[in-house]
């Protein structure tokens, strides 16, 4: 046990301050009963309840929940797809070049990416909407969901799959059977980075959406600039006890299951 | 490390010609870029054949067996299972199973699910999988571990495991790709005499690939010794041991003396060494011909070479040393002789006596003899 000591309670302290203290006036401030949002007049949640009545919000957040189910979920199969071929490809001609091309939009500027996509999109006349906001956050979380399965399955063991087939497992039965159950953690989190990627994106969704298809960031930010309402910082609190709620159960799934497994091998080895 | 004989009938197909061998690979190559991993081999294995390929790392035996169970195609020639050509046929369609040396056992399913992965992609009524499973548990004597996944197990019934499921499919032909390397010396030895136990009870026909020679020795019923993608000699384990076909052979298994010289014949199959100024000829045997004044190599075994005070008496060869130095190593000593040319000769003796009544010390002067039969002359 360490000691007790100034210097690290102080940065500590400071650290976490400086990461957490907005957050939490924005989560204080959305239970204040005032109308004005910087002065205090009470503990309220009458905000929450303003919040579930106004329809245009709600739509938003529908619009973001469904762009983010199948934008991720897309993003998942051709970005482990990618991985898959990148890693276990073999050495074709040209792999070194793709995998660069593939990791590519990660550094590229959003503004970028978002204002070729929407000449695409006129180009080929495709109406802005749902589809063109589902269409380019599939395009900007894919590399994301490829970076995070192509490190799992540079680990993996290759003769696995050739024992698949070697027992008579077609290549799709083995994936299936085999590398696709192994993988799949790294499979889950690149979906949950996708999705998180999809929910908070602005750039992209204000170049790509159209009139009837607001996402909730586009909502938030054209409401701020109209003047910051208590109503803001209520859906902002509810956004952040999401993603919290998320991120502690898969990092408690993730500790458990690691625990579970250091525990097998030591009983493996004493007996 | 000679064989002993498994059953009282010399099982030795190979010398039948009426025999048809289950495997043939008839001028195969195989390149991988500039590289040529196996150069033009022609090779017969036989049914019920604990066959063992062995060769430094780089050889190509690994290479051999990634083309049996279908991983890799030749570049030239054919491969025959059971008479078919089988490069047309996909890994999963070959009746081939392999044992993969880091085991590959499936990490997420339990050692039953997967003993039983392999049957379950077969056309065997479901009924029937579970009596074979169980019946693979016993072979392997994992009955108790069934519901362990892999990584609640140790090594040695990894081991185990992964050899159960390459069996349970009852392949025609079992592919074992160094399968002892993780294991202990001691867990080592008592596998191969389960694994040869094993390919007895099942008769499946065996391909090992080892870089360890005593193992191929102790399992095999014939070795094949390859380098550079080539086999340099197919025989039993006592015929390399005993009668080796060139120097790298001889080298390579076992502890050799090799001295040069040049040829003379002198009987049927006998010859005669001069291999130094002033010292007697050796006289040595080797089945093939050879011109007179040929350069050879003299090959002696250590434990071969009889190490005494005095000359000999009928000694075929008898040559004088004094004693450089002895590697006593409990059961036997072997005694590096210095002759007056100032070449080392091995000689090995049991020590049947106590250490303190040992003959011979440091700077004695000895006789070391040794039979026209036991040096064996190669001329490569």
């Amino acid at each position: 046990m360490r000691r007790f000591s100034w210097f690290n309670a102080t940065s500590l302290t400071l650290g976490f301050a400086f990461l957490y203290l907005p957050m939490l006036i924005l989560i204080i401030y959305s239970f204040n009963g005032g109308r004005n949002v910087a002065i205090w007049a009470g503990f309220s949640t009458k905000w929450y309840g303003e919040l579930f009545r106004d329809q245009a919000f709600l739509d938003a957040a529908w619009v973001t929940l469904r762009v983010g189910l199948m934008s991720s979920t897309l993003a998942t199969i051709l970005g482990t797809m990618a991985a898959y071929v990148i890693v276990r490809g073999g050495r074709f001609k040209g792999r070194t070049v793709m995998s660069g091309m593939l990791y590519a939009p990660i550094v590229m500027p959003e503004v970028i990416t978002g204002l070729s996509l929407l000449l695409l999109f006129i180009a080929i006349g495709l109406d802005r909407g749902l589809v063109t906001i589902v269409l380019a956050h599939t395009t900007f979380t894919m590399c994301f969901v490829s970076v995070v399965v192509s490190s799992r399955l540079v680990t993996f063991d290759q003769s696995l799959e050739e024992a698949a087939l070697d027992l008579g497992c077609t290549p799709w039965d083995a994936f299936f059977s085999v590398t696709l159950p192994i993988i799949a953690p790294a499979v889950i989190s690149g979906w949950l980075l996708a999705f998180t990627l999809s929910l908070d994106d602005l750039v992209l969704a204000s170049f790509v959406s159209g009139p009837s298809s607001t996402t909730l960031p586009i909502k938030i930010f054209s409401a701020v600039r109209l003047g910051v309402s208590p109503k803001i910082n209520a859906l902002s609190t509810i956004m952040i006890a999401i993603v919290a709620f998320g991120v502690i159960t898969a990092s408690l799934i993730n500790k458990r299951s690691v625990t579970k497994r250091l525990k097998d091998e030591q009983e493996a080895a004493a007996s | 490390m000679a064989q002993p004989a498994k059953t009282p009938v010399v099982f030795a197909p190979w010398e039948d010609e009426t025999q048809k061998p289950v495997i043939q690979f008839k001028n195969v190559t195989k390149r991988f870029g500039n590289f040529t991993a196996i150069d033009n081999l022609s090779l017969d294995i036989f049914e019920r054949e604990f066959f063992a390929l062995l060769g430094p790392s780089g050889c190509g035996k690994t290479t051999i067996m990634r083309m049996l169970a279908g991983f890799e195609a030749a570049t030239e020639g054919t491969i025959l299972l059971g008479g078919k050509d089988i490069s047309p046929v996909a890994p999963n369609k070959r009746p081939v199973n392999m044992m993969f040396q880091s085991y590959a056992l499936f990490p997420h399913l339990s050692v039953w699910d997967n003993i039983a992965f392999g049957l379950r992609r077969s056309s065997m009524p479901k009924d029937e999988i579970g009596a074979r499973v169980d019946e693979m548990l016993r072979l392997t004597r994992m009955e108790k571990f069934a519901k362990r996944k892999p990584h609640q197990i140790s090594g040695g019934q990894r081991q185990r495991v992964a050899l159960a499921r390459s069996l349970a499919k009852a392949p025609k032909l079992l592919l074992l790709d160094e399968p002892l390397g993780a294991l202990d010396k001691k867990l080592r030895h008592d596998t191969q005499f389960e694994l040869m136990d094993i390919q007895e009870k099942t008769g499946t026909t065996f391909v090992i690939v080892t870089h360890d020679q005593e193992e191929a020795m102790t399992v095999a019923s014939r070795v094949a010794v390859m380098d550079h993608g080539k086999l340099i000699q197919v025989a039993t384990p006592a015929a390399i041991y005993e009668t080796p076909n060139c120097v790298y052979v001889a080298d390579f298994i076992g502890e050799v003396n090799l001295i040069e010289g040049n040829a003379k014949k002198v009987g049927a199959d006998k010859y005669e060494v001069s291999w130094a100024e002033g010292q007697t000829a050796l006289r040595g045997t080797c089945p093939r011909e050879i011109a007179d004044g040929t350069r050879v190599t003299y090959a002696v075994r250590p434990e071969k070479v009889a190490i005494s005070a005095d000359k000999p008496k009928d000694a075929a060869n008898a040559v004088q040393g004094t004693v450089h130095d002895i590697a006593y190593l409990g059961n036997i000593s072997t005694y590096h002789v210095m002759l007056p040319t100032g070449q080392i000769i091995k000689a090995q003796a049991s020590n049947t006596r106590r250490l303190a009544n040992r003959h011979f010390t440091w700077e004695d002067k000895v006789w070391l003899s040794f039979t026209d039969t036991a040096g064996v002359i190669l001329t490569e």
